[in-house]
């Protein structure tokens, strides 16, 4: 175990140290240079010098990799060229927003797609297993920003239970907070939690077939306590994958419903900042967001070996 | 359950003829504005409607269709073009440096927020189909890539492959001679899911405005354009959006109804 736990490691550090020289060399290549896109199209090339060198970008490209990679192993993530605040100040109040956001929308979406799911698997191929895989259908088909707008024409706009957009932010108390996360949450829970319960319903039916499942069923379990009992802890391993990727994906997917409900979250800071050749925080969040995923999945396996040890071998 | 395989092509035709009309006729000029017809709900002259320039929503759901097939397909091409390839040479030489190369290429692209990375290709390349068509095609390459090596990497230890291997071909040639058929069913299904895919997401780059620019209709900038509308002429929204859900579910009917279809072991399990 220790030694699979290293080797992950080790791929690990390698995975994140070539997603950032990528991240950071393909966003310094882009055409556009900060100074004069911040300064307009009439300014004097000597400004444009000046404040090329007061933002730092006239040092050599590999230096300022360095220091930037030094800088985030320390928690600096280095200065907004627009805002001129510390990117790390930035993103850690946008997590605030988009954190909470992912966690309520994976809640749901996991609320949602365990019990149908189940029911599915439990009612193969009658007529409730056909409505819930038809519910999914259509799930995985809707586009979660078009969701996210009828929502707000349903409940905002027409019953007024909730605001169309804006976050109240959380000084105002949780529940505020919470209810008005809630449509952006359920517009982004929605196509997850058909993935998910298709995931959940497959997963369950190739356990059901498996041996020791005629065996619980062969020493007197009945059918349903058979799925909960011993089918439903075999199934985790594909599901908990799902919700690993799901949760990253929400952190970083939510870029279009935050522009839909207006919401200060770390997508709209990216997008923000690609707009305003703002390339240190385009560069900072695409990393974090990697660095997320990457250590999600990291995890998952480690999870993953201390459960199952055949998966130890596998490398 | 051939009705998957009905039911989504019958859509997905649907869709793909709106789209090819569209290039001889559509009821109305896409172009053309009618300010004092505006916002007008569905009705016999305008069977979808006006949108608030007063301009003809059937015309431009069937343009629009257009623009969503293009830029779906082309992607779709590029990650089949650059992943079957990549995934045969993989298969290939299975455990070489190539093979590790090119399998933690792909773990590296997957790692990164596909929509991020879209909306920023998008920001470099400046906003327009063509580098919508790029940053949805980047993110199929490993996607395809992934799915033949799995493929191929079973039927390199057939005996078929064996035989054409004491028969003196080379690699290559086995790979695009006898594995590239034997996986292209599996390709053709995952084909049809991309391709879905990437209608969501082409409707997504559009709405964010960094798609298909005006005066290209686009689904994803009707929807755009409708959000301000949405309480005053809620077809606007609606229209558009039903349009997406539509067409991406016949492609992932078709998809499944295919994949039922060219391979009989799976019909055999799921009954």
């Amino acid at each position: 175990m220790l030694r699979y736990s290293l080797k992950r490691l080790i791929s690990l550090i390698l995975s994140l140290a070539v997603a950032s020289l990528v991240i950071f060399f393909v966003i310094e290549i882009a055409p556009g240079d900060p100074a004069s896109f911040m300064l307009g199209i009439n300014a004097q090339p000597d400004t444009i010098e000046a404040l090329r060198s007061e933002l730092g970008l006239d040092v050599p490209k590999i230096e300022r990799y360095l220091d930037w990679v030094g800088g985030m192993l320390h928690g600096d993530f280095g200065t907004s060229y627009t805002y001129r605040t510390p990117v790390t100040k930035m993103v850690t109040d946008r997590l605030w927003v988009s954190l909470p956001l992912a966690l309520y929308a994976l809640a749901l979406s996991t609320l949602i797609a365990f019990p149908a799911g189940i029911y599915a698997a439990a009612r193969r191929g009658k007529p409730g297993d056909m409505a819930v895989m038809g519910a999914t259908q259509l799930g995985v088909a809707i586009p979660n920003f078009w969701f996210a707008m009828m929502l707000v024409l349903i409940f905002a706009i027409n019953l007024r239970w909730f605001g169309a957009g804006g976050f109240a932010g959380w000084n105002k108390g949780f529940w505020t907070g919470i209810h008005s996360l809630t449509l952006p949450a359920i517009a982004l829970a929605l196509p997850q939690a058909a993935i998910l319960a298709r995931v959940m319903r497959s997963a369950l039916l190739d356990i059901l077939g498996e041996d020791f499942m005629r065996t619980a069923r062969a020493k007197g379990l009945s059918r349903r306590q058979a799925l909960w009992r011993h089918a439903l802890r075999n199934a985790m391993i594909p599901v908990l994958t799902i919700i690993g990727l799901q949760f990253s994906f929400l952190l970083a997917g939510a870029i279009i419903i935050e522009q839909v409900f207006y919401l200060p979250g770390l997508g709209r800071l990216v997008f923000q900042a690609i707009t305003a050749r703002d390339l240190i925080v385009v560069e900072s969040v695409v990393m974090l967001l990697v660095f997320a995923v990457i250590t999600v999945n990291f995890l998952v396996d480690l999870a993953y070996a201390a459960v199952d040890p055949r998966l130890r071998q596998r490398t | 359950m051939r009705r998957n395989l009905i039911l989504g092509g019958f859509l997905s035709c649907l869709v793909v003829l709106a789209a090819l009309v569209s290039f001889i006729w559509t009821p109305y000029d896409v172009a053309a504005m009618d300010i004092p017809a505006k916002l007008r709900p569905p009705s016999a002259s305008h069977w979808f409607g006006t949108d608030h320039f007063g301009r003809d929503m059937f015309s431009m759901i069937m343009v629009g269709a257009r623009t969503s097939i293009a830029v779906a397909l082309v992607a779709v091409g590029i990650g089949m073009a650059l992943g079957i390839p990549l995934g045969l040479m993989a298969a290939a030489r299975k455990d070489s440096w190539l093979d590790e190369l090119i399998m933690r290429g792909n773990d590296l692209v997957f790692a990164f927020p596909s929509l991020v990375i879209a909306i920023l290709i998008t920001a470099i390349l400046g906003p327009g189909a063509i580098n919508a068509i790029i940053a949805i095609g980047i993110f199929n390459i490993p996607v395809f890539a992934r799915i033949t090596r799995g493929a191929a990497l079973s039927l390199w230890e057939r005996e078929f492959i064996m035989a054409a291997r004491v028969a003196g071909k080379s690699q290559t040639r086995i790979s695009f001679e006898h594995i590239l058929p034997n996986v292209l069913n599996l390709l053709i299904v995952q084909g049809t899911i991309q391709f879905s895919l990437g209608i969501l997401a082409e409707a997504g780059l559009s709405y964010v405005g960094l798609g298909a620019q005006p005066p290209v209709p686009s689904w994803g900038r009707m929807l755009a354009d409708a959000q301000t509308m949405v309480s005053l002429a809620p077809h606007m929204a609606l229209i558009p959006g039903l349009a997406i859900v539509l067409t991406v579910l016949g492609l992932n009917l078709l998809g499944d109804g295919l994949r039922d279809l060219l391979d009989p072991r799976l019909r055999v399990r799921r009954s």
